[in-house]
């Protein structure tokens, strides 16, 4: 079975700092790791080719200090990356960045299962995921918390806010895991040496057949007017109690603040 | 300091006190309390590729050495010292067969040691058999093609956790330390049962137990070594593993160090943190020098073990007196810095202080260390003599 993980190096939250003057985040000396929902989805491709055989690939797009996080996930026992890296990659939304990931997947060839953390921790949009299964035009499964595979099966049980479901498709899908669906192991001695050696080619937009109106800053719909920290909203009160106990406190409170 | 480790080593402390920061700094407490034996613990490193730093890689080990060992040791032992010594003496028990065992019982034994899925352990001390091994009374009598051991062998670490055990045992006593000979044993045989998990002071979710012999049949297969090699079989051994006590206690102290100086910031006394005063400065600056001093003799010795020196005793000694008092003392004034704080549970200086005594007391008390550095001093005059 043939795995893809799709994975991105983000700025390590514990440390995020935003520059007041121009409200963006400050990126010097601050530590970048793979974004934590990807590390399970690495896990889980690794648990998943532990139990069925095949090769892990991990790809990522991302300029060249990106590599790190690639040789992380080799250490963590996948058995190839590739680095999808040009200049005119750069700027590009969640649109721009599932097609060239779409790309890239179509160039590795053949193919059974696409895994995505379910968002990433610095964008939060959760589409690039939703985004590539489109462009490869193969089914998606979001929010996966379990997956098993049968054949050329796979059934996955997917977290929603109060329930789950459990969903199965013909592979090859595409699918995002969530926090809970395992817990990423440390690399290993051996694998970090394997990682130390091994060579991660890097694709240009040319070499993944990508049209240029579609790659970058100048393939993204969406148009970043402004970036600011919300000011921070005023005191408020946490209500406690049962649904019922909760609302009448909330009614009493709106009107004596004689809102209602 | 710059100990010049290569890229590999480097890797390893790394990746050693990541496990132990991550996995064991939140259980230590818990294990501590309840004497709880790490399995969990040893598993994770076993995933890491930790257990056979010091395998051959023919064997399934990572191929290094006593260094290698030192450096994951001691990084593990900054945070627990019973995770350290669990993690160290499996090495205690495997070293024997690296240095003495035949390709055949290396390749069966070695294997499963390195992958972490086997632990091994070191079966010399008896009630009348510490400091002085040629008092040992558990016996291996000859019996056609077979040995039949009997007697009871005392504080074993690992003991009844461990699937492998290098045992000591006399096949002739009119012969002394001479008539002492090593055998491989294996859990589950028969005849080989253990004693009840000790109480102890410090490290205390390491397992500590005896290892009774009732008429237990043991091949002359398991036999390590030639018969009468037993004494020089424990004392190599023992030359080898000591810059591992060395290096548990430069981790033990470490980590007090560590609490001591974070604690010192943030305890505020006549408005000032308290490190800002020199007396408690003072403190902190020979405890840092001290471990300092320990490390770099830890090292060295390591590397002096790692040029396959027969030459060892004497630095091996000197490297595990030194660290331990250091530790010892260390620990006792991380207590001191932390002061009321220091000396109660909640913080975890106390817990250091227990687990580093012991280091002043196993693989050889520092007395018998002492001895045998004289005794080298006193060899090496008689020599140019």
């Amino acid at each position: 079975m043939n795995i893809i993980v799709c994975i991105k190096q983000v700025p390590d939250t514990n440390d995020v700092k935003i520059d007041p003057k121009t409200n963006t985040l400050i990126r010097e000396g601050v530590k970048s790791v793979i974004n934590p929902f990807d590390e399970n989805a690495i896990e889980e491709a690794v648990r998943l080719k532990e139990a069925h055989g095949g090769k892990v690939t991990v790809i990522t797009m991302g300029p060249p200090q990106a590599t790190e996080a690639l040789k992380t996930a080799i250490a963590m026992g996948a058995d190839e990356a590739i680095l999808i890296s040009d200049r005119a990659f750069a700027g590009a939304d969640t649109w721009a960045t599932s097609y060239t990931l779409s790309q890239a997947i179509k160039k590795v060839g053949s193919f059974d299962l696409v895994l995505f953390g379910k968002q990433a921790i610095d964008g939060d949009t959760a589409q690039v995921g939703p985004g590539v299964a489109e462009f490869l035009d193969i089914p998606q499964i979001t929010f996966a918390i379990k997956i098993d595979i049968d054949g050329g099966t796979i059934k996955v049980k997917r977290q929603l806010e109060e329930s789950a479901e459990i969903v199965e498709t013909k592979m090859p899908a595409a699918v995002t895991v969530i926090k809970q669906i395992n817990e990423p192991r440390l690399p290993s001695l051996k694998g970090q040496m394997r990682a130390k050696k091994a060579e991660i080619p890097v694709w240009t937009a040319e070499m993944i057949m990508a049209e240029p109106e579609n790659i970058g800053l100048k393939g993204s719909p969406t148009q970043v007017v402004r970036i600011f920290t919300p000011p921070p909203r005023g005191n408020s009160e946490m209500l406690e109690g049962t649904p019922e106990e909760m609302a009448v406190k909330l009614f009493n409170k709106l009107k004596e603040q004689k809102i209602i | 300091m710059d100990y010049l480790f290569t890229e590999e080593q480097k890797m390893i402390k790394d990746l050693a006190r990541k496990i132990a920061e991550e996995k064991v700094k939140p259980v230590r407490a818990e294990l501590d309390e309840t004497g709880t034996f790490p399995w969990e613990l040893m598993k994770e490193f076993a995933k890491a590729d930790l257990c056979g730093l010091y395998i051959p890689e023919k064997f399934g080990g990572f191929g290094g050495g006593c260094l290698e060992f030192c450096i994951a040791t001691e990084e593990i032992s900054r945070i627990c010292g019973g995770v350290g010594v669990t993690f160290a003496a499996s090495a205690l028990g495997a070293f024997p067969i690296l240095m003495f065992g035949t390709e055949e019982q290396k390749s069966k034994y070695l294997p499963d040691i390195a992958s972490g899925k086997k632990l091994a352990a070191f079966g010399l001390t008896e009630a009348n058999a510490g400091s002085d091994a040629g008092g040992i009374q558990t016996t291996a009598k000859k019996d056609g093609d077979y040995f039949i051991l009997n007697g009871t062998k005392q504080w074993i670490t690992n003991g009844g956790e461990a699937e492998t055990y290098t045992v000591i045992a006399m096949t002739d006593k009119a012969k002394g330390s001479r008539g002492a000979t090593a055998f491989i044993l294996e859990k589950g045989m028969k005849g080989f049962d253990f004693g009840k998990k000790e109480n102890k002071m410090g490290i205390r979710c390491s397992a500590t137990r005896e290892l009774v012999f009732q008429d237990c049949k043991v091949h002359k297969s398991q036999m390590l070594g030639k018969e009468g090699m037993g004494f020089i079989v424990a004392m190599k051994t023992l030359d080898r593993t000591r810059p591992g006590i060395g290096a548990q206690a430069v981790g033990i102290a470490q980590g007090s160090l560590d609490e001591a100086v974070a604690y010192s910031k943030t305890r505020v006394q006549f408005g000032k943190p308290v490190s800002s005063f020199q007396g408690v400065q003072y403190i902190l600056a020979d405890m840092a020098t001290q471990i300092e001093a320990a490390r770099a003799l830890v090292y060295a010795t390591a590397r002096t073990v790692d040029t396959g020196t027969n030459d060892i005793s004497r630095d091996s000694a000197m490297c595990k007196l030194f660290a331990s008092d250091v530790a010892m003392k260390v620990t006792t004034d991380a207590v001191q810095v932390l002061a009321g704080y220091g000396y109660m549970k909640e913080y975890p200086v106390e817990k250091m202080m227990r687990d580093a005594k012991i280091t002043q007391i196993y693989e050889g008390t520092n007395q018998i260390q002492r001895n045998v550095i004289a005794l080298a001093l006193i060899k090496e005059l008689a020599a140019k003599k």
